[in-house]
């Protein structure tokens, strides 16, 4: 199932792996890499000098060993890759089980309908699906209504609602109808559907390399073409100061300075990071949507839903002059009692509170409950002669006989202000007073959006609400902006008036009217209720359905470039230490006086080229689990992130492999391997 | 290594800082082609004679390719016109020694040479060349491959200060300005002073003179050397009107003339960096480039003069005061920390000018020349082309890491994308490679070594210093290498070309999609282009790339050398 989190050394996927690893040993698939590519042409030149040395009679041991380990540091980095595809198939292979096999009942032009298997659909056919039957391809409802349990593709056990029009019209082959029967309208070719799409993503089989990634592989080849001819011309150079270079020698310089820990890991990063995000439940449709995610500096996040908990609650009452809380609170429960929206169930909780017993419906047999209606605005009760009603100020204005009471306008204005929605308590002839109904911030919010802010990343809320409450609800939950009163095609205002003023923005978004938007924004995270055309629109698609997810999905964005910024920077500041092992190894035999320059005094020229070696391929499995979990993430400013990075992977990737070759020099030593 | 030469030191330093905001200013007023300047009262009459005769206008900007069009064909033109000179020289006038046509391939290596701001220089002026042919052959190019340099620099900067905008600046007006207001005037003065401080400005034969020991005669060159050694050092050219260079009493007379020469090596480039803040309206940005400048002119400067203060042993086992240090190869009106100094910032700056034999500094010593110079020319480097290169190395530095603040790299809010990295690698690239493959093929051929004077390390610095010098257009030469051959003289001179040019093309590819590109506006989120890890990043950065591209040679030259002067006993 999505969301799983597998263990590294889960063995299902590291035995695979392994054999794929060999397996990739294959100059076709590896000439997309080009500095595995060389690494493997240094393997193979020192294997061939090493038999012919064994066939003239000479010691191969030494080149024998350097072979070896060349040819591991191959291994090792298609091992990397495996291991982070392997995560990526067994991702798939749940996601997969929703693809048992289908048949679907056609609709033909003459209204029957007709039994074929799901694979024979085409866009546009029309399909009718009952309780009972899988849904065999991804559609939207044309008729009727159904529920449908689309935990095959979430994980969510919660039967959903889909339905024809509307922002809850698109179906997901794969999922199940639990009652009712629809109409639905086939939207995608077999093989391109949604869940296909996904699962060749996540199998890295149509991967492409991101922008990033292309122009990252670009400078580490031209690195490697440097390191080339930095070593193709040791060799006259060599010659002139009479110092003999072998070539297995030759090659181990080679494959030490190429940046092979970032070459043989830059791609199981790249896949680990879109394997993070599913572990969040949100797929994305390509690399780079989540590379965009770590680059986005403006978020737009709908209030209802991502910031608010998606209803109002009562907080507080305020009395009129003359009345008691209590009196209060009384008739406000009174009036509530037949509204069973969100709202109206909080005032019978807070009333509660102030010693008010709870009342049920069934003890007013004589009485006249009033529902909530949207054209009235009030709900209420009429007993024992009173006609209780609670309402927005405007209705009970108008349902008052002489209007409202000045302090209690004031009070309404001032909840107003604050944010809050006033609703006014009152019967035909009397006001006693308002109550308090709140936004419920989600909890962490504020705190994470400050940590936002430091990245320089910021937020704006989107609500329909007025200007003043979208502007207390700003200030409550720490948001940077809002756009209040906003429509639909506001939205896409926003993210076109943000990207000319040069931000990236990422947006949420479900319904159709959002579709433009979702495709405008930099990161479009459509929710899996959405429709067709907001999951089409989007770069990414929320299988829970989880708004607020917005913000990890830029997290493990930052998260996945930041661990292709630190392994690059280890990769290439790793090359000082081995210089510092092999040059004066090379130069020793022929001037004994470069012995200063061994400053980690290893033990003989052999071994500090062997030592080089096994570090350079002993260091790509250490950081195997770095580069598919990821560097830490910190929500730090810029510039300490900048420095805590430079010092930990610059300064870290100087000094740790002079320890390393020291250590595993003392090893081979000890074991008399040279 | 006492306190007097610290005091120089720091009064150096504290000139060179002094005068790089205002003269930064004045070059920002200089390229802007609606710039005004306290000069405008003189000067703008000429500039706009000069405009309409040439057809230029101003108000007409160039695309990065019709830049680079504009820069290619005046440099042809330039190598063509100067080439011919050399060619022709005995047919032309000021010439009072009679000297005869340049050889067809000395000719070429030399308006290579000059016209790619190298000024390596594979003759010895006072024998090789007639007045003409110094003043109108290779002054003309002091001038105006300084000026190409500043106006791709104004390129550059101009594409990553502009935002979604298709030109980068009209060359011809560029050009023209830099010249005019820039160059001529400070030179004027500058010519001046030195004139003052006893170098000679005449178009006289050469004199010949009793020596004391008598009977032997002497000749002693004369010519315009005022006017040529002001423009060589401000115009980081380095082509000395003699063979000396800066060494000949009449080129460098005094400690006062060797103080203000090494300084208007620095001047310029220097000035430069203030331009490119005040141009991305983040003077702090242009000052940590300066202070990452600096750093790795301080680094390198040190350990020079540290080596030369310590001077060789073998020389001491012989009996030589070891307190005086290297003296081997110097002037001793200048003595170890000028001519350190002189030696650093002319390596640093991509000048070429000497003042003391660079063959002869100690292996360590020696090293640092070589090293400044392999580090791409980006340590204050070449006026204008300095400032490009590290720019790339900037780019360089932050794709690199980064991705390590979370984000897709940028630089000053642009996204440096796959084209500009592929572009900055190949500036990298080649100036790098240029020099080891060269300097390898060179050694293992006889044409080659048959040119050495030294075997040994020695003999693999030597070569390596020349091909370095020419692909980084520094044109400073170590001496012992006879380098006036067919081989040596095309080899170099290709060298060069490519050396100039890659950059000149990458700097402007660079600008003309920097300039398209849209500027990301950071609220407090910008990748830091400015404090002290920014500076380090950026140091690290041009080190690791010239340490790891030439470490392994290097080890093979002046570090075995080192090591081998300290612990062996043998001779080269």
């Amino acid at each position: 199932m999505a969301g799983q989190v597998h263990s590294l050394l889960d063995r299902k996927i590291v035995l695979p792996a392994f054999r794929e690893a060999i397996l990739k040993i294959n100059p076709r698939v590896m000439v997309r890499n080009p500095v595995m590519f060389v690494t493997m042409a240094g393997a193979l030149v020192t294997t061939i000098e090493c038999s012919s040395a064994f066939f003239r009679g000479r010691s191969a041991a030494f080149s024998l060993q350097v072979a070896l380990w060349l040819w591991f540091t191959v291994i090792f980095a298609n091992f990397a890759e495996a291991m982070a595809e392997g995560r990526g198939k067994a991702q798939a292979a749940s996601l997969r089980k929703a693809r048992v096999k289908t048949v679907a009942k056609r609709l033909t032009s003459g209204g029957s309908t007709e039994t074929v298997p799901a694979e024979a659909l085409r866009r546009n056919d029309l399909v009718v699906v009952r309780a009972g039957d899988i849904i065999p391809a991804d559609g939207e409802v044309t008729e009727g209504a159904a529920s449908v349990d689309e935990s095959a593709v979430t994980g969510e056990s919660a039967p959903v609602i889909r339905e024809a029009g509307g922002d809850r019209s698109a179906v997901t082959g794969g999922t199940r109808v639990l009652s009712d029967e629809m109409v639905i309208r086939v939207t995608a070719d077999p093989g391109e559907g949604f869940l296909d799409h996904m699962i060749s993503l996540v199998e890295g089989a149509h991967r492409r390399k991101t922008p990033n990634e292309l122009a990252l592989t670009i400078l580490l080849a031209a690195l490697t073409i440097i390191f080339l001819l930095v070593i193709a011309t040791l060799k006259p150079f060599g010659a002139y100061v009479n110092a003999p270079f072998p070539i297995p020698v030759l090659a181990a310089l080679l494959v030490c300075l190429i940046p092979t820990t970032i070459g043989g890991l830059l791609s199981a990063i790249g896949i680990s990071g879109i394997d993070r995000l599913i572990q969040k439940n949100v797929l994305a449709t390509s690399g780079r949507a989540v590379e965009a995610a770590g680059d986005v500096d403006v978020l737009l996040l709908d209030k209802t839903g991502t910031i608010t908990l998606g209803n109002r609650q009562a907080v507080e009452f305020f009395p009129a002059a003359g009345v008691s809380t209590e009196e209060l609170a009384d008739i406000a429960q009174l009036s509530s009692l037949a509204d069973e929206t969100p709202e109206g169930r909080s005032i019978v909780v807070l009333a509660k509170r102030y010693g008010i017993r709870g009342r049920e419906v069934s003890e007013f047999q004589d009485a006249r409950f009033i529902a909530f209606s949207a054209r009235t605005r009030m709900s209420g009760i009429d007993v024992a002669g009173k006609c209780y009603r609670k309402g927005a100020r405007d209705a009970i204005e108008e349902f008052v006989t002489g209007g409202l009471p000045t302090d209690v306008l004031e009070c309404t204005e001032d909840i107003a202000r604050r944010g809050g929605t006033p609703l006014v308590v009152a019967d035909a002839g009397k006001v006693y007073g308002v109550v308090y109904l709140k936004d419920i911030i989600k909890g962490g919010l504020p705190d994470r959006f400050a940590r936002f802010r430091a990245m320089g990343i910021r937020t704006v809320m989107i609500t329909g609400d007025n200007p003043n409450t979208a502007e207390a609800i700003a200030r409550e939950a720490g948001l940077d902006d809002y756009l209040a009163e906003a429509r639909p095609e506001d939205k896409l205002a926003l993210i076109r008036a943000e990207q000319a003023a040069g931000h990236l923005v990422a947006m949420t978004g479900d319904g159709t009217n959002d579709a433009p938007a979702l495709a405008q924004a930099d990161v479009g995270v459509a929710m899996n209720t959405g429709t067709q055309a907001a999951r089409e629109a989007g770069n990414m698609v929320d299988l829970d359905s989880n708004p607020t997810k917005l913000i990890e999905v830029v997290e493990i964005g930052k998260q996945l470039l930041m661990t292709r910024g630190a392994l690059t920077t280890f990769s290439i500041a790793n090359d000082v230490a081995k210089y510092f092992a092999i040059i004066p190894a090379m130069l020793l035999g022929t001037f004994p006086q470069i012995a200063a320059l061994n400053i980690m005094r290893l033990t003989s020229p052999q071994s500090a080229v062997l030592s080089a070696v096994i570090f350079n391929a002993l260091i790509i499995v250490a950081l195997i689990p770095l580069a598919l979990a990821g560097v830490k993430f910190r929500p730090l400013g810029t510039e300490v992130v900048l420095r805590r990075n430079l010092l930990i992977y610059g300064g870290g990737g100087i000094l740790s492999p002079f320890i390393g070759i020291k250590i595993i020099d003392m090893i081979i030593t000890a074991l008399r391997m040279v | 290594m006492n306190a007097v030469d610290w005091v120089h030191l720091a009064a150096f330093l504290l000139v060179l800082a002094a005068l790089t905001k205002p003269l930064g200013l004045y070059i920002q007023r200089v390229l802007d082609p609606r710039g005004r300047t306290f000069l405008d009262p003189g000067i703008k009459p000429l500039e706009r004679t000069i405009c309409r005769l040439m057809k230029i206008d101003v108000d007409r900007e160039q695309d990065w390719k019709e830049y680079l069009l504009s820069v290619l064909v005046f440099g042809a033109a330039g190598f063509l016109f100067t080439f011919a000179i050399l060619r022709l020289q005995h047919l032309l006038p000021l010439n009072p020694e009679a000297l005869g046509p340049v050889a067809p391939d000395l000719a070429f290596n030399t308006a290579v040479s000059f016209m790619t701001n190298t000024n390596w220089q594979n003759y010895s002026g006072e024998n090789t060349l007639s007045y003409f042919s110094q003043m109108v052959g290779l002054t003309f190019h002091h001038f105006v491959s300084a000026a190409t340099g500043i106006a791709v620099a104004a390129a550059f900067v101009r594409g990553i200060s502009r935002d979604r905008a298709a030109t980068i600046g009209c060359f011809q007006v560029d050009l023209i300005r830099s010249c005019l207001y820039l160059l001529l005037p400070i030179c004027l003065v500058y010519a001046l002073f030195l004139v003052f401080q006893g170098t000679i400005q005449n178009f006289s034969p050469y004199l010949r003179a009793g020596t004391l020991d008598g009977g032997a005669w002497q000749i002693i060159a004369q010519g315009p050397m005022a006017s040529q050694t002001a423009i060589k050092m401000l115009g980081t050219n380095g082509g000395g009107f003699m063979g000396a260079n800066a060494s000949h009493p009449y080129e460098n007379p005094t400690p006062l003339s060797n103080f203000v020469q090494v300084l208007s090596i620095l001047l310029i480039p220097s000035s430069l960096t203030y331009y490119l803040g005040r141009a991305v309206r983040n003077s702090r940005h242009g000052w940590s480039v300066w202070a990452a400048m600096l750093c790795l002119f301080l680094s390198g400067l040190l350990i020079c003069w540290w080596a030369e203060a310590r001077g060789n042993p073998r020389l001491e086992q012989l009996g030589v005061d070891a307190s005086f240090g290297n003296m081997e190869g110097k002037e001793v009106r200048f003595g170890i920390f000028s001519s350190a100094l002189f030696g650093a910032a002319t390596t640093a700056a991509s000048c070429g000018a000497v003042n003391s034999v660079h063959d002869s500094f100690t292996p360590l010593g020696g090293w640092v020349l070589l090293f400044n110079m392999m580090l791409g020319e980006v340590v204050f480097g070449g006026v204008g082309v300095g400032l490009c290169g590290m720019l790339i190395f900037i780019l360089l530095a932050i794709f690199l890491s980064g991705l390590m603040i979370g984000r897709t790299p940028e630089y000053l809010g642009k996204k440096i994308e796959n084209r500009d990295v592929q572009v900055c690698a190949l500036a990298v690239l080649i100036p790098s490679i240029l020099p080891l493959v060269l300097t390898a093929i060179t050694i293992s051929s006889e044409w080659g070594t048959a040119s050495l004077n030294n075997s040994g390390p020695h003999g693999l610095s030597e070569i390596l210093y020349a091909y370095t010098s020419a692909a980084n257009n520094n044109g400073s030469a170590f001496a012992g290498l006879s380098a006036n051959t067919p081989w040596y003289n095309l080899t170099l001179g290709f060298s060069m070309l490519a050396g100039r040019f890659i950059v000149i093309m990458a700097s402007l590819a660079l600008a003309g999609n920097f300039a398209r590109k849209r500027a990301l506006s950071r609220r407090g989120g910008d990748f830091p282009v400015s404090g002290g890890t920014f500076c380090l990043l950026l140091v690290a950065t041009v080190v690791l790339v010239g340490a790891l591209t030439f470490l392994p040679v290097l080890s093979m030259g002046p570090i075995l050398e080192h090591f081998l002067m300290t612990g062996s006993d043998l001779l080269f």
